[in-house]
């Protein structure tokens, strides 16, 4: 592979929070590379420094030792640059905006002009499958749609990256299974890199090509596994036996990664 | 309920009219009672507007006769009771009338406090007069309002002295400031954690203690009073929005960051907005402040025009009649005051949950 295909370079990462009862070390010795197109999960058990890493490469954290670039820039030169889409765990849309106008949020502060801003709105809000629902208050639609509504957000910079930090967490079963399986066609049209926090291991073994599992104090990665599934999925690939076999894979990981039983 | 309520002004018609008080009006309110208590279950809104309307046109009657010599006896005061239980029955029954009709919903939250207002009138109305309070202790309102249509002039250029300029300009330029400032030191901790507690100590100072320093340093006419409201509405703005301006999430902040957004950018499009419900919770809080602020503050030296002038100088002429007039124009004023921002708040704040229901 060349530089060029590689959107996200970490070498030697680490970062101490100082707290009152000492520092905390929040991640050790990370090494990894992301590459254009990739479906890249974190996964591990809580405190194992997943959002932390995906946070120190959207620059709101900052490390305090080694190297890190994102599109061959400092996460700050690429966060001036909006080089990304980011989507929290919570929607946070703003109350008093409609939906139409939380998605073009990000491109009036990017300075666009009304008609620029307009297509893309109704543009992204098309592709999460919200049209219709721009003249809409956030607090009018359900916990999915919000979501959704978030992810158009971060898609209307049109970032070549997405980073996204447990986006379904909160949401129930169903609809989670849903937006994954939206979220996959998202991926595959756009065709952009995803980095995507979450703690289940059937979501990041659906959705990745590549999974990272990490595991906590200090929060290092533990193993990095391919997955030989094909990039075409449904919901019902979840039933074969390539995928149980990965998910156990994972699972172990996850298992081998913990130095004392705490987590089944 | 409306049954005992009923019961009891078909039983205080009968005492009425049995202890000599006027019989027409206590067999018209009897008849009534009684009809009302049989055919209730029929329609509470025919029976609502039957009483409601005997109650009022009882103490219509009864008003009339409180000046007649030896009309104000035992059964009088029943007649009263009963006419009060009637309206009162009338409301209840109002009330319990269960509609889906928004409109009709509405009204009912005029009606209801009107009638509940109006019956107040009509009892202070009767106790002055038919227990001869003198009028320096109570006037009646039937006085009051006389006062208050003779007067119009004064009290229109006392208004414009102390609402107009005083009230309104003070709270505008205390207001103003207070949210310029709060905005201001926004970015320095230092002048927060320095301006802040003298903002509690400057909000802990007596007004009486103020007002005649301001009128010494701006002169008697208005200004003065004006510089009062400024100094007692600057602080509740500062304070509420210093805080407002705090009160959006981290991860708000974090996603402002993450597209990369200039501080007057996070500030207009987030903090701002954010701190709408504080800001409208302070203005809330400085109107009746405003309002106090103007009238304690002519008290210490005015021109010969202001609401606090006009009542400092009839109370001590005992033309109490005039001080309340005073006292009504300063209510419908401050509660006219309060609900235009209190709808202002509705309108800007709509997302909000208190608002949004």
């Amino acid at each position: 592979m060349n530089d060029a295909s590689k959107v996200i370079e970490v070498n030697g990462l680490s970062l101490t929070f100082p707290t009152s009862d000492g520092d905390v070390q929040a991640l050790q010795d990370i090494d990894l590379t992301i590459n254009r197109g990739d479906f890249v999960s974190f996964i591990g058990p809580s405190g194992c420094g997943k959002t932390t890493l995906l946070r120190v490469i959207a620059d709101l954290e900052q490390a305090t030792a080694g190297s890190i670039e994102v599109n061959g820039m400092t996460p700050e030169e690429a966060r001036l640059a909006r080089a990304y889409g980011y989507v929290f765990q919570a929607a946070s849309l703003y109350p008093w905006r409609t939906i139409a106008s939380n998605v073009a949020l990000p491109l009036e502060i990017m300075g666009l002009k009304g008609e620029e801003i307009r297509s893309r709105v109704e543009r992204n809000l098309a592709l999460v499958d919200l049209a219709g629902f721009g003249k809409k208050y956030p607090w009018q639609l359900s916990g999915g749609m919000q979501q959704r509504a978030s992810i158009a957000r971060a898609l209307a910079v049109e970032p070549d990256l997405l980073l996204m930090d447990e986006p379904f967490g909160a949401l129930d079963e169903i609809v989670r299974d849903h937006l994954n399986e939206q979220l996959l066609k998202l991926w595959a049209k756009t065709n952009k890199t995803v980095v995507f926090v979450t703690h289940s291991i059937p979501e990041a073994v659906f959705l990745s090509n590549r999974i990272v599992v990490m595991s906590p104090r200090p929060g290092r990665i533990h193993e990095v596994i391919e997955s030989d599934l094909p990039p075409e999925r449904d919901l019902s690939i979840r039933e074969t036996q390539s995928f149980l076999h990965l998910a156990n894979r994972v699972r172990d990981g996850l298992r081998a990664g913990h130095s004392y039983d705490e987590v089944s | 309920m409306e049954r005992i309520l009923f019961t009891g002004a078909s039983v205080f018609s009968v005492l009425g009219v049995l202890l000599q008080g006027p019989w027409q009006t206590g067999i018209a309110m009897l008849a009534v009672a009684l009809i009302a208590f049989l055919q209730l279950k029929r329609s509470r809104l025919l029976a609502a507007i039957a009483t409601g309307g005997m109650a009022l046109v009882a103490a219509n009657s009864l008003i009339g006769l409180v000046d007649e010599a030896g009309a104000v006896n035992a059964g009088f005061w029943c007649l009263v009771v009963a006419a009060w239980l009637l309206a009162w029955g009338s409301v209840e029954q109002l009330s319990a009338i269960r509609t889906l009709s928004k409109i009709y919903r509405t009204v009912l939250g005029v009606v209801i406090p009107v009638l509940f207002g109006l019956w107040l009138l009509i009892l202070w109305e009767l106790l002055t007069r038919g227990l001869d309070v003198p009028q320096v202790l109570l006037p009646a309102p039937s006085q009051i309002s006389e006062r208050f249509m003779s007067s119009g002039s004064i009290l229109w250029a006392d208004f414009k002295q102390t609402f107009l300029r005083a009230v309104l300009i003070g709270y505008a330029i205390g207001c103003g400031a207070g949210f310029v400032v709060a905005v201001l030191i926004d970015r320095s901790p230092f002048l927060q954690r320095g301006l802040l507690p003298i903002g509690n100590l400057v909000s802990a100072l007596p007004i009486v203690g103020v007002a005649p320093i301001m009128v010494m340093w701006f002169g008697f006419d208005w200004p003065s009073k004006a510089a009062v409201v400024i100094i007692m509405t600057f602080f509740p703005m500062l304070v509420n929005t210093v805080s407002g301006l705090s009160a959006a999430q981290p991860m708000q902040h974090d996603l402002m960051k993450t597209y990369a957004a200039s501080y007057w950018q996070s500030l207009f499009k987030l903090r701002i907005p954010e701190a709408l419900p504080f800001i409208f919770n302070a203005l809330k809080i400085n109107s009746t402040l405003a309002m106090i602020g103007a009238i304690v503050a002519e008290f210490f030296g005015t021109p010969t025009v202001g609401m606090g002038f006009r009542i400092s100088t009839e109370v001590g002429r005992m033309n109490v009649d005039m001080v309340w007039a005073e006292i009504a124009v300063a209510a419908l004023a401050g509660s006219l005051f309060y609900g235009l921002i209190a709808l202002l708040e509705r309108i800007f704040t709509f997302w909000h949950p208190s608002v949004r229901s």
